[in-house]
């Protein structure tokens, strides 16, 4: 399977302390993955970084040459970094996900809109297009995000922990959407920290604690002494730290993460 | 015991009317403050919206250095008191917002730092080179010596405003929403944020000639946190703001000719009683209906 995207000895840092430390692997194209890992291990930064909105300090994240252009990622952040107060229509914020179509000052109507209409009934919400996105609840505002990326209609999807406060129907129902993707041969990629939705649903996991710890198939990535290994990486940065130096590693890595101590992560 | 002599009535016509139609000052005044009050609504209701309620007020006091300066080199020249105004509202907005982006200090603390600067600077210069009236009239504007240039000067700025909060409106609601949604399709997110900080400053150069520096942010901030008693919706909020702001311009004209109090607090205090209005009386959110919230309610 070729790569639908690429990390090659990715690090990136905060004030000079890593939150990714020279990671490298693939995400597979159609692969569906879970990134796994304590707080602060680093998993919203690499997020970020894939699409295109966190600057990698060191090494390259690749994606593959058909869907080379950042906009043909759908990323949805955690939903503390969207204004939930501020009253956009349902219609408008489904909307965005056409940005390319409509722009600054398109209108919104034809395909687009029947597309939106779609959407929504994808995620259940038909007949929500006139409310205020301050009316809706916590489960509704992401079934409408879903709504949108659905809308965008990318090859590769980003999602930082999805189901955060969302009850079981909502959780159930946005699921399914995922496996839709999946089954569409996008390649969908979640931060997630229930590990047994991981394991009933995601067949990929990257397991991170600020450096890579374990990726492959599920099973054999969260096995216990893997997810031990990532609990006990200290994760609290030394002001008096020494700088890293490691070597032009990029062709040399090929694929594998680079470690300071020595092991073998498999 | 004979007939009294009463004094004639004021008519409506009397109050309303005449003073419009017989003296050419009001009328420019009317005009001013009519146009005027149509910006204010949109970029008052998006302040506050945004939560930048203070950052309009910071920006209202970067004016007062730049006309300082403009007054020392030309004296009460609105168009030069205009440019010099602009250039410091703007520079303070862009220090600012430069500082921000480039550390993680936080935007309305730079601001707060710039502006307070800014305002000592324009205090200074006034005190130094010029009277005690030119900084009154600085401060609280002279709606009725509006005179044609300064007329010309206000429609352009609001024309520019108007053209330019349609051209980012889209852009700028959805950043709003959600800061870093457009950052995946380039720069116009932030490109949009930039324009609008343009047309707050605009706002308030059209408006510190009129009603001076202090009393400007009045007439933005008042109509927009009334208007939010009546309506959630943006749009609607928006256009009710902008009637408040025109009904205070208009009312706050004829309280100052008839009491002979000066323009530019009459029509911010009017705006004001608009607000008390709103907040008891509005249609949501309101003192009533937190007050008559009663157990009645749908059944879903």
């Amino acid at each position: 399977m070729p790569a639908a995207l690429k990390l090659i000895d990715v690090t990136i840092a905060y004030h000079g302390h890593p939150a990714v430390h020279h990671v490298s692997g693939a995400f597979e194209k159609g692969s569906l993955t879970a990134i796994v890992g304590p707080n602060g291990a680093g998993k919203s930064t690499l997020l970020s970084a894939m699409a295109g909105l966190t600057r990698v300090n060191q090494g390259a994240i690749e994606f593959d040459q058909t869907d080379a252009q950042h906009h043909q990622i759908a990323f949805l952040r955690q939903l503390s970094g969207i204004n939930q107060d501020f009253p956009l229509r349902v219609l408008e914020v489904v909307a965005m996900g056409a940005w390319q179509e409509i722009g600054a000052w398109g209108a919104i109507k034809g395909a687009v809109l029947t597309r939106i209409e779609a959407a929504l009934a994808q995620v259940a919400m038909e007949g929500f297009e006139d409310r205020l996105i301050d009316e809706l609840s916590v489960g509704q505002l992401q079934r409408v995000l879903f709504a949108r990326l659905i809308v965008q209609d990318a090859p590769i999807i980003l999602l930082d922990e999805p189901f955060n406060a969302l009850d079981a129907t909502t959780t159930t129902d946005l699921l399914k959407i995922i496996h839709s993707w999946h089954a569409d041969g996008r390649t969908v990629v979640a931060v997630l920290h229930d590990l047994q939705m991981v394991k009933d649903h995601f067949p990929r996991t990257l397991l991170m604690a600020r450096e890579l710890i374990d990726w492959g198939n599920t099973v054999d990535v969260l096995a216990t002494a893997n997810l031990a290994r990532a609990q006990a990486n200290s994760l609290a940065w030394q002001d008096t730290a020494s700088w890293c130096h490691v070597p032009g590693t990029l062709e040399a890595m090929n694929g594998k993460s680079h470690h300071h101590g020595a092991h073998d992560h498999g | 015991m004979g007939k009294a002599t009463i004094m004639e009535p004021m008519t409506m016509v009397d109050f309303f009317w005449s003073p419009f139609a017989e003296f050419a000052f009001m009328q420019r005044a009317l005009v001013a403050s009519l146009a005027l009050g149509l910006i204010s609504g949109p970029v008052g209701v998006l302040l506050v919206m945004r939560r930048m309620s203070l950052a309009g007020d910071a920006i209202s006091h970067a004016v007062l250095p730049g006309a300082a300066i403009g007054y020392m080199i030309a004296g009460m020249s609105l168009p030069v008191l205009g440019l010099g105004a602009f250039i410091t509202a703007l520079l303070v907005a862009l220090l600012a917002s430069g500082v921000s982006n480039i550390t993680s200090q936080r935007e309305d603390a730079s601001l707060a730092a710039f502006y307070l600067m800014a305002l000592a600077i324009g205090v200074t210069l006034v005190s130094v080179h010029g009277s005690n009236i030119d900084l009154m009239h600085l401060l609280f504007g002279s709606i009725l010596a509006v005179d044609q240039t300064a007329l010309v000067l206000i429609a352009s700025a609001t024309s520019v405003t108007l053209i330019l909060l349609a051209m980012i409106w889209r852009v700028l609601l959805t950043s709003s929403f959600d800061p870093l949604f457009l950052a995946q399709y380039g720069r116009s997110g932030r490109l949009a944020n930039q324009l609008f900080m343009l047309t707050v400053v605009l706002t308030f150069v059209a408006c510190f000639q009129t009603l001076g520096t202090l009393m400007a942010v009045g007439l933005l901030m008042l109509p927009a946190v009334a208007a939010k008693f009546w309506s959630r919706d943006i749009p609607t909020a928006c256009l009710l703001a902008s009637a408040f702001a025109m009904i205070s311009g208009a009312t706050g004209l004829l309280l100052s000719y008839h009491a002979s109090l000066p323009s530019g607090p009459s029509i911010v205090l009017t705006a004001g009683a608009i607000y008390l209005v709103s907040l008891f009386v509005g249609s949501h959110d309101s003192l009533l209906i937190h007050t008559i919230r009663s157990t009645r309610h749908r059944e879903s």
